[in-house]
């Protein structure tokens, strides 16, 4: 069974973290992604940009697309995408291609990215 | 200590909603920043003990208004007390106390806050100056480095500023759209001047100020989030973040300026000029213009070039075309003949210049453009005159040595 391990925390703190503190959370993780790596076991992995850069894509008549992240909290999060985009625009035509009649859609870019092992 | 250190960063992160809303309530900026300070001392105690609460800000907020209400109370009334451990549980009222605070107060409430500070008769290092230290929370000494003054004197400024921020009287009902757009482009240009203050810095004070611009970013960042549909605050973050990606090129090791065509562009930050690129492009689907997004937008040209020679000029020429525009001035005008000698040549970039002899009689990069101009067409005893003039203007050592280098170039 593939599991999504999906990280939630306060952004601004964060953004208030030093250097050695980020460098400290990073290689922690780190170690454990390098030990499932090797254990042939670890798919995609990927750092999200700011929710400043996000867009959020919700199901309309003709779909809505509006400035920063999703924001609601009544909905949860059950899928996601991750394609390769020329441009945003680009990201949220494909977003309005994909959002059903109801539901949201947020599209951010990564940071950084880690294609894994290749899963089967 | 190290079990602890979360909470630096916690409390930091908090504190502008914190402190604002705190304003909000007691409507003195004094009483506010005791009030916050109270409530840190108490999460430092509370915090590592109970865990860190869901939402800090809400905590702090909470328990910075009882212990300022409860000093009020105590000054005024001489009323006996409860003690500290009766004082209100904020760990067992975290989910009532979150659904009352209304968050959407929040938004203009961080927007007075730094409202509060930009009093247009202070000087502008003042009110960045205070905004560090009301907003950002950092210490009179960490300001004072960064301002190369003594902490004294620091101390001084900030402690007048703050005294003429109280004096002056800030609406404090809810801002109508105007009053708020009004107060989101002052905000944003004291913003910019904090992230300039950086900015600008060489040499050996060079790493103090890097903190001075992570910290406009910051504060840029934080006022998007609160307004995702601002496209100028968009384009203020994207315009910092494309400008500091190259602080590691911008400067040789012995602390001389490092021109754009010769940075060694594996230097930038690949991350945060990837962040400013989308942040122009947000920006830009809006179809509102404005001029840091205009510059924003002169920034990824340069940012997407991978050598100087795949530099856009054209483009960048275009979008200089609409600055002078939104923004007439005179150094906007000396940076589109730049432009403009990379795509139509020197001769019509030095004609460019000629009306801006006179505005721009006492500036630095005038003169500098002038000479390198000059020098390009081969007239090297005009160039040297220019290249003298800059020299006089120069405001830093940094900029000195920049323009001698090309003197010298004029002698080979």
């Amino acid at each position: 069974m593939f599991y999504c391990i999906l990280c939630y925390n306060l952004e601004s703190e964060i953004e208030a973290w030093t250097r050695e503190k980020e460098a400290a959370v990073m290689a922690k993780q780190q170690a454990v992604a390098h030990q499932l790596a090797t254990e042939g076991r670890l798919g995609p992995v990927g750092r999200l940009m700011p929710t400043t850069t996000a867009m959020t894509v919700r199901a309309s008549r003709e779909p809505l697309v509006l400035d920063g992240p999703f924001a609601e909290t009544k909905e949860q999060l059950l899928a996601f995408y991750l394609v390769d985009c020329k441009s945003l625009e680009d990201a949220l035509d494909v977003a309005r291609r994909l959002v059903g009649d109801t539901g949201a859609l947020e599209v951010r870019p990564l940071a950084t990215f880690y294609p894994g092992i290749g899963l089967q | 200590m190290t079990e602890v250190a979360w909470i630096g960063p916690a409390l930091a992160a908090a504190r502008p909603q914190a402190v604002a809303a705190l304003l909000r309530y007691f409507r003195d900026l004094d009483v506010a920043e005791e009030a916050f300070q109270e409530a840190s001392l108490r999460a430092l105690k509370s915090w590592p003990v109970n865990g860190p609460p869901r939402d800090p800000a809400a905590w702090l907020i909470f328990v910075g208004r009882n212990s300022a209400l409860d000093e009020l109370r105590r000054r005024n009334k001489h009323v006996t007390l409860p003690d500290d451990d009766v004082i209100p549980d904020a760990e067992n009222n975290e989910t009532a106390l979150v659904e009352r605070l209304d968050s959407s107060a929040y938004q203009d409430d961080v927007l007075r806050l730094l409202f509060v500070c930009c009093q247009p008769d202070l000087p502008a290092t003042q009110q960045i100056a205070v905004a560090l230290r009301i907003v950002s929370g950092l210490s009179v000494q960490e300001i004072a480095r960064a301002f190369l003054v003594s902490e004294a004197a620091m101390a001084q400024r900030i402690t007048r500023a703050k005294r003429a921020m109280q004096e002056s009287a800030v609406a404090f009902e809810t801002p109508g759209p105007v009053e708020r757009a009004e107060r989101l482009t002052t905000v944003a240009a004291m913003i910019y001047l904090l992230f300039n203050e950086g900015y600008s810095a060489s040499g050996g004070e060079a790493h103090v100020r890097v903190s001075l611009c992570e910290e406009a970013i910051r504060l840029s960042r934080l006022l998007l989030r609160l307004f995702p549909s601002e496209s100028e605050i968009m384009g203020l973050t994207a315009l910092m973040l494309l400008q500091h990606a190259r602080a590691a090129a911008r400067l040789d090791s012995n602390g001389n300026i490092v021109l754009l065509d010769d940075q060694d562009r594996r230097l930038w930050n690949h991350a945060l000029i990837a962040e400013g690129l989308v942040l122009v492009e947000k920006a830009q689907r809006l179809g509102i213009p404005g001029t840091y997004q205009m510059q924003a937008a002169i920034a990824a040209v340069h940012a997407r070039a991978a050598r100087p020679q795949d530099t856009d000029w054209g483009q960048i020429d275009q979008i200089y075309a609409v600055l002078e525009v939104l923004q007439p001035s005179p150094v906007v005008t000396l940076n589109r003949a730049v432009a403009v000698s990379k795509v139509r040549g020197p001769a019509a970039a030095l004609q460019m210049l000629e009306p801006l002899a006179q505005p721009l009689a006492g500036y630095f990069h005038y003169f500098g453009v002038k000479g390198a101009l000059l020098k390009d067409l081969g007239r090297a005893d005009e160039a040297r005159v220019a290249f003298n003039q800059a020299i006089a203007l120069a405001r830093t050592a940094a900029e000195a040595a920049h323009i001698r280098m090309n003197l010298d170039s004029l002698d080979t």
